[in-house]
């Protein structure tokens, strides 16, 4: 089995080189996750991204992390990136002010397949911070809502406290032809909604598992037991995606951190399609 | 491919380092340094490790006096080529506060004309890994880049293997074929040693010929070949790299690993020795009034805790899962990854390991332990 | 509830899915509906098991109380069963079910549940895997909560 990795357009810039990009708004969107926009140079590269991808973010002399991108594509004049605060530099990225300025690298990785899923029904299963990742395939979907059959849209959090993207979420469940479901793994005295894992969410679905197509993202646990869950109600395990999380210091295949089996999960990844993963994902400390 | 054969005294050697070093090239060779060979600047044959040999077996790498005149009698260096090429510690990048945003200085790559004399044949290969990993992959490494175009390359075919030596096996020696500007041989009739030498470029070519490169006697070529396929014949060590890629994942539970892990100490010393790891880390650095702030790039090691560390643990926490990580990437997934297995069986690693754990040993035991899985009967 | 409407309702529902005819009967017998408002406690922890429902329409939410705290750790809607350990004898309830939304279920008393398995084995054999296949499902998605996925530290043993 060969991975190679296509070459891409020589680049403009060294690939470790940084922009320096004005952030332009910082939306807390729960107690310790925060939405952050940023401004790239107009036509800049680093904003030509597919859904799916990451920039790697530096914060002036602190260091550099990799962060999914959470925003609109067609959207070139902003770069938004959906933050949660566990560690020094996410800390200092979500305390950023508006004219504050970050370093932008990328985009680096591989996308969901947006364009496979055309003509067939799409799933997105998002847990916790996951949702981030998978909320610009949504926007290129309802841009382009013809070329797709049902939206369904499942997301599991924490808690309530934990849901992210409240209002644009019950917004998208009011959409002809799609679902919005969510659920909770605790739920407050105050919840009147679903609480279980959110593979409880998937007898609620309506949908024909030969046509639908997957994409799932979240913690790994969750993902694996989505993916496997997904396969024994009938979808193509060819029709499943799912985005994987590794430690990554370049984004671009130098440093070797982000390896999984013989995958660079920047590089190959992190999208990958349930056939290509599922070998690896059952293997613990791989 | 018929390359012509060259003949080099040791007045030659010393105009060929001379030469290169007038056309601006800093020219490395092996140099008994610390108690060890390294690539060092040498400013002629002098700094040769005349009169040194190496003691080279599992857990023990010496150097010890040797009483020949030749100068190329010993094997490989304690690293590869890329301790000077893939430098261990190098700039990345600088900023510099500008008016509540930064600005990104210019940071050119460290470039060197660098020449290189006595490169073993496992070097070599090694050196076509990298550049594929560092240069022929996705993204290209521009520090990689500057230092490594225009090297120039003076390699040795080896005519005596070391107990560590398994590069027949890995199909990247004991002969160098390709790759190299000269390749020479080293042979030592009397007191002075006499060098076979073949172009393997034009500038190659073109540096035998000014350094006073007469025709080599005829029998000289067959000698060489000879003295290759008795030092590959000499080989007890061996890899059955092939087997590899279908075996490792079918080998992850096997039990053998957590042998291994009994024995080694993640210190990290094989991934510092060989000539193909390329993993780094990077580091921020500050200084104190924060106005200027870097980008450092280092070494770094699969064997370390942190290597793999995400959400607060590592994926690989145990040592066991970094030791598989290792030899599985080394000899299996790199084929995946880039086309041939990343070993090139200098057996470094084998001397260097402080505990003297045997790359071949290990794959050759997981072997094993397949076969006899394969063939355990299931009971009806 | 008519009784042909009661048969209806009882092959319709997942639980008793695939359970041959004769048994639908006799459970129909056994079974009578229920409706609780909004916000109505069904049964409270500690209680002694008895009914066993099939809900119907609406949604329950099992929930845990401690000082400062009450936490939902599940609900359960149409299709869902509810009181499972009341199939099995001496058991209490573990956790508190509460009508999130307005609730119509059939419910059945357990023991005399139990009774019809020990007089026919066959009948208490589909009973009992059905409930078994209950459990497992709980147990994972409860296994499933217990490693708290979305921490942000990940899950950790020490």
């Amino acid at each position: 089995m060969s991975v190679a990795a296509s070459p891409a357009a020589p680049p403009l810039r060294p690939v470790m080189e940084p922009v320096p990009c004005r952030v332009t708004s910082v939306a807390k969107e729960t107690h310790d996750t925060f939405t952050l926009a940023v401004a790239p140079p107009p036509g800049d590269p680093i904003s030509a991204f597919e859904p799916g991808q990451f920039s790697m973010l530096y914060v002036y002399g602190v260091g550099e992390l990799p962060i999914s991108i959470s925003g609109d594509p067609a959207v070139r004049e902003s770069l938004t990136y959906t933050i949660r605060s566990v560690g020094q530099v996410t800390y200092q990225l979500v305390t950023r002010q508006p004219g504050d300025f970050i370093g932008v690298r990328g985009p680096f990785g591989s996308s969901w397949p947006l364009k496979e899923a055309r003509g067939k029904s799409v799933l997105i299963v998002a847990g916790g911070i996951g949702l981030a990742p998978l909320r610009p395939a949504i926007y290129s979907i309802l841009r382009h809502r013809g070329d797709y059959n049902r939206l369904v849209i499942l997301y599991g959090s924490r808690s309530p406290r934990d849901l992210l993207y409240k209002k644009e979420f019950a917004a998208w469940g009011l959409l002809p032809d799609t679902q919005a479901l969510c659920t909770v793994d605790y739920g407050g005295v105050t919840w009147r909604g679903h609480v279980g894992v959110v593979t409880t969410l998937f007898r609620h679905v309506r949908m024909q598992p030969k046509e639908t197509v997957a994409m799932i993202c979240g913690p790994e646990i969750m993902m694996r037991y989505a993916a496997r869950e997904l396969e024994a109600r009938g979808l193509p395990p060819e029709q499943i995606y799912l985005s994987m999380e590794r430690n990554m210091k370049c984004g671009a295949g130098f440093c070797g951190h982000c390896q999984m089996g013989p995958y660079f999960v920047c590089k190959h990844g992190p999208v990958f399609s349930y056939p290509q993963i599922k070998p690896y994902l059952d293997l613990y400390e791989l | 491919m018929r390359r012509k054969s060259y003949r080099l005294d040791e007045n030659g050697l010393e105009a060929l380092i001379a030469r290169l070093r007038e056309q601006g090239y800093t020219v490395y060779g092996p140099k008994a340094d610390d108690s060890a060979l390294h690539w060092r600047p040498i400013a002629g044959c002098a700094d040769l490790p005349r009169g040194w040999t190496q003691e080279l077996a599992p857990g023990r790498a010496r150097l010890v006096p040797d009483s020949s005149s030749a100068m190329f009698h010993h094997w490989p260096c304690a690293e590869g080529l890329k301790a000077i090429l893939h430098l261990s510690i190098v700039r990345v990048m600088a900023a510099r506060r500008d008016n509540g945003a930064f600005r990104i200085l210019d940071n050119p790559p460290p470039a060197e004309k660098c020449a290189f004399l006595g490169v073993r044949p496992c070097d070599l290969a090694a050196l076509a890994i990298l550049d594929r990993v560092l240069l022929g992959d996705r993204y290209a490494d521009d520090i990689y880049q500057a230092r490594r175009q225009g090297a120039f390359l003076v390699a040795i075919h080896c005519q005596q293997s070391a107990p560590t030596c398994f590069c027949a096996s890995m199909g990247s020696g004991p002969r160098a074929r390709t790759g190299f500007d000269i390749a020479l041989a080293e042979f030592v009739e009397g007191e002075a040693p006499e060098y076979f030498a073949e172009a393997g470029s034009p500038a190659g070519l073109d540096m035998l010929e000014a350094c006073g490169a007469t025709p080599a006697p005829p029998e000289w070529a067959r000698s060489v070949e000879e003295g290759c396929t008795r030092a590959a014949a000499a080989q007890t060590r061996r890899v059955d790299v092939h087997a590899a890629p279908q075996l490792i994942d079918a080998l992850f539970e096997s039990p053998h690993w957590e042998q291994v892990a009994r024995r080694c100490l993640a210190c990290g010393n094989c991934t510092s020795v060989c000539p193909t790891c390329f993993c780094v880390n990077y580091e921020d650095r500050t200084s104190v009034d924060g106005l200027e702030a870097e980008r450092w790039r280092l070494w770094d090691s699969c064997f370390t805790q942190g290597f793999t560390y995400i959400h607060g643990g590592s994926v690989r926490a145990s040592v066991k899962a970094r030791y598989r990580q290792w030899l599985s990437h080394k000899l299996a997934r790199w084929q995946a990854q880039f086309g041939t297995p990343g070993c090139v069986g200098c057996g470094r690693c084998i001397a260097w390991c402080p505990v003297g754990i045997d790359i071949t040993e290990e794959f050759r035991q997981l072997q094993l332990s397949a076969a006899a899985a394969a063939s355990y009967p299931i009971k009806d | 509830m008519a009784p042909a409407e009661m048969k209806n309702v009882l092959t319709s529902h997942p639980f008793l899915e695939g359970l041959p005819e004769k048994y639908i009967d006799m459970l129909s017998k056994l079974a009578f509906e229920v409706r609780f408002e909004q916000d109505e406690v069904i049964f409270r922890e500690g209680d002694p098991s008895s009914l066993f429902y099939l809900i119907l329409e609406g949604k329950v939410a099992l929930e845990m109380g401690a000082p400062g705290r009450q936490i939902i750790i599940q609900t359960l809607e149409a299709g869902d069963e509810l009181g499972w350990s009341s199939l099995l004898e001496n058991t209490t309830k573990q956790f508190r079910a509460r009508c999130v939304e307005p609730v119509r279920a059939l419910a059945f008393d357990g023991a005399r549940v139990v009774n019809l398995c020990e007089e026919d084995h066959e009948f208490g054999y589909h009973i009992m895997r059905r409930a078994l296949a209950l459990v497992a499902e709980r147990l994972r998605a409860s296994r499933f909560q217990a490693l708290d996925v979305y921490s942000p530290k990940g899950v950790r043993a020490q």
